[in-house]
């Protein structure tokens, strides 16, 4: 059956637009942060006017982490969800709500971060006490996202309600599921924010319980990478099978790993607590096996995009073994950016199966290897696709089109962006195996020749670095131009079709109470026993330090 | 649901070695005891005299058996306390027969730090309130960084001591 796709009118444009210009102009402030991390720790430049290392730090990751990725996340899916199952001038207002608590709780946060009173990273571990604003803000920035997730959900029910008995549009469902996985994690979060920093920040109480707001924050923290990579794995199910001229594989399998995304990224944060004393290392082991499920969706996600792939290559013709490959249209950015960035995620995901691995993370924790490993991760592979995503979303909310020249200079962009990346990230992990920590300005520490092994890849990176800033130039040219240059036209909004040799999708792929029931109880699983055990072992609270951020 | 062929041969083989990578990983954890450090005993931040090993003239490198050590620290912004010499100077460098059995026991008497002997699998966080342990086996002789990789404030990257493992 085929799917009716709505028109954005210019006032659902204007919001979606919105939200990408906060992203594009973090890319920008965030990747100069970036920049002058490599140099400082190259060890032949200081920064100036008293700008300290560890703030160009915090900004860098909570522009870059936090900031962009949610600013484009929620853009993205507001177009998808308005082209799918549409936006009433309700949801739309409610939509803008939310649009301007995240901005002001941004602004907030880096006005603080400016003032250096925040120089606590964007992890915000207790007790480092920031000034209370840094905190506020970023907690906007969550409520406002709130407020996405429930209009995105009401966008659907509201849907559903007009179309008894139809399954809802492949895409509407990946968003609400991206949107009920936020939702969950940032309970976490909003509870060690709300609950244990803010009072404690203004003074209202003495001190804090470390371990405990270290686990709430990473029981948000690993589901946080897997909203960046759901809206990736939209583009790659849901859109790129169209601009291949090819179909979906199969719809059902989509859901379903979406589904399995769901269940099995939360119960996991104890992957990022693997060294710390005071938890259970049986409830270390259960997450950890509980991490490596999403193994499995992972593995129907790579044979789909192949299936895909080489389905529409047949299609056009070719029959040989690999011929497929050549019907690909690599000379298609849309499709080159996104696919340069699933390649990525080859190394990404071994060096992530290395660091949750019980024991190996050992070797690698906290070293600047995990530093490079995220570079890949969120850093390529989210980044490029969304790259990918914005050389047809961009001009098709401006009304413009994407012209010859802009898609040269967009291959041109992804090609500056793997090699700075490979370069960069490649000096990270070697370093980071022969023991350079992440984190850290630069230092020849007590002087050791270990140390100076280091060095060179510091280097390696500051030139890699440059590399990057200069694909992150090419990209915000990229966006303003498809923006305000490009002449006038039309640019198609992909949406690819279900393949016709795809079997029908079960009616239980909708069952929300069935897939939020198991996720919740699986969070109850791995959570309850450990976190009452760290409650009941506590240790005397912490007082803040300030005084060690200055 | 129906599942294509060549996916279920994928899908059986990716979820076999999935299920082998497990069961090693947990033959190294329960058969073999490798865990990731895990103590569990907590300590008062602003009272860690309290705690024996913790005391002023406890920390630092400790001979304990003939070939066995126990190392105290203290950890803090932005140093490692390892003791005093007989001079009354402040430990920086400790060293280690190679081959020795050696106990760390951290903790922290502020924020949290790291602690990790660079190039080596001793690695571990170490958080007010919480005391960190890790027994090892120095293998190979050679001076190592022993350094915090944890941001821990504004003199982070100042925050190390030197670990001679040496051929006794
Ligand atoms: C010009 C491009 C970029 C450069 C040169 C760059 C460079 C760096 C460097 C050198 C660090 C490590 C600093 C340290 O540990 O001391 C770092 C950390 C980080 N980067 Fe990037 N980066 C770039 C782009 C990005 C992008 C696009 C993202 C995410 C979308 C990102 C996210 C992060 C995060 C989350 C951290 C961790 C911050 C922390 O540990 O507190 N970076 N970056
Ligand atoms: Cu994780
Ligand atoms: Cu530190």
């Amino acid at each position: 059956m085929m799917e009716k796709h709505l028109p954005i009118p210019q006032k659902e444009a204007r919001l979606v637009m919105a939200h990408m210009y906060v992203a594009f102009i973090s890319l920008l402030v965030g990747g100069l942060m970036g920049l002058l991390q490599t140099f400082v720790r190259s060890g032949s430049f200081d920064l100036p006017f008293g700008i300290g290392y560890y703030q160009i730090l915090t900004a860098h990751g909570v522009i870059l982490a936090l900031v962009l990725t949610t600013f484009f996340i929620i853009g993205f899916q507001f177009a998808l969800m308005s082209k799918t199952v549409g936006l009433s001038d309700k949801q739309r207002l409610s939509a803008w709500i939310g649009f301007w608590t995240m901005l002001i709780g941004t602004l907030l946060t880096a006005s603080t971060i400016l003032t250096g009173k925040a120089n606590v990273l964007y992890t915000f571990y207790a007790p480092l006490k920031a000034f209370p604003t840094f905190y506020i803000g970023l907690a906007l920035v969550v409520v406002g996202s709130w407020i996405a997730c429930f209009t995105n959900f009401r966008q659907l029910a509201v849907w559903k309600k007009s179309h008894k008995g139809e399954k809802s549009p492949l895409l509407a469902f990946m968003v609400v599921i991206n949107m009920l996985l936020w939702f969950i994690a940032t309970l976490g979060v909003a509870a060690t924010v709300l609950i244990q920093f803010i009072p404690w920040s203004l003074g209202m109480v003495d001190t804090i319980n470390v371990l405990v707001s270290r686990t709430l924050f990473w029981y948000f923290g690993h589901p946080l990478v897997y909203f960046w990579l759901l809206p990736a794995y939209m583009a790659w199910y849901a859109i790129i099978p169209k601009i291949i001229g090819g179909k979906i594989f199969s719809d059902a399998l989509a859901r379903l790993s979406f589904v399995l995304f769901l269940m099995f990224s939360i119960p996991v944060g104890f992957h990022h607590q693997l060294t710390e004393p005071g938890i259970d290392p049986l409830w270390k082991f259960i997450q950890v096996v509980l991490t490596f499920m999403v193994i499995i969706p992972s593995l129907l996600t790579a044979f789909s995009m192949f299936a895909t792939f080489e389905m529409a290559g047949r299609s056009k013709g070719y029959t040989s073994l690999f011929g497929w490959i050549k019907a690909l249209p690599w000379k298609d950015v849309r499709f080159f950016a996104p696919v340069v960035g699933m390649l990525a995620f080859i190394p990404a995901g071994t060096g992530g199966i290395i660091n949750a691995s019980h024991q190996m993370n050992q070797v690698i924790h906290n070293t600047i290897w995990v530093t490079g490993h995220f570079h890949l991760t969120v850093g390529t592979t989210v980044i490029l696709t969304f790259f990918g995503i914005s050389y047809w979303l961009i001009p098709s909310l401006t009304g413009r089109k994407l012209t010859k020249k802009i898609n040269t200079l967009g291959i041109i962009q992804t090609i500056v962006w793997s090699a700075g990346m490979f370069i960069m990230s490649g000096s990270m992990h070697i370093a980071g195996l022969l023991g350079a920590p992440r984190r850290s300005a630069y230092s020849t520490y007590t002087g050791a020749e270990q140390v100076d092994t280091w060095i060179g890849y510091q280097l390696a990176q500051a030139i890699g670095g440059t590399i990057l800033f200069i694909g992150i130039v090419l990209m915000v040219y990229i966006f303003f131009y498809m923006v305000f240059g490009a002449p006038k036209g039309k640019a198609s909004f992909p949406i690819a079709e279900v393949s016709e040799d795809a079997e029908p999708t079960p009616q239980y792929l909708e069952n929300w109470k069935l897939w939020i029931g198991i996720t919740i109880a699986l969070i109850l699983f791995a959570y309850t026993i450990p976190f009452i055990d760290i409650i009941q072992h506590s240790p005397p609270g912490s007082e803040g330090f300030e005084n060690l951020i200055r | 649901m129906h599942i294509h062929k060549y996916e279920k041969i994928w899908l059986i083989f990716g979820v076999g070695s999935l299920i082998l990578f497990l069961v090693i990983l947990a033959i190294g954890a329960f058969y073999k005891g490798v865990h990731p450090p895990s103590h569990m005993d907590t300590i008062d931040p602003k009272n860690v005299q309290e705690n024996e090993s913790f005391k002023e003239e406890n920390l630092g490198l400790r001979q304990v058996g003939e070939n066995e050590y126990i190392v105290n620290v203290l950890s803090s912004g932005f140093y490692y306390d390892l003791g005093k010499d007989e001079d009354g100077k402040a430990v920086n460098t400790i060293r280690i027969p190679v081959g020795a059995k050696v106990l760390f026991q951290t903790t922290s008497t502020d924020v949290v730090h790291g602690f990790h002997i660079a190039g080596t699998n001793v690695n571990m966080m170490v958080e007010p309130g919480h005391i960190s342990t890790l027994e090892t086996i120095m293998q190979k002789p050679g001076t190592y960084t022993l350094l915090c990789n944890e941001y821990c404030g504004s003199g982070h990257h100042y925050m190390a001591a030197t670990v001679e493992v040496y051929e006794p």
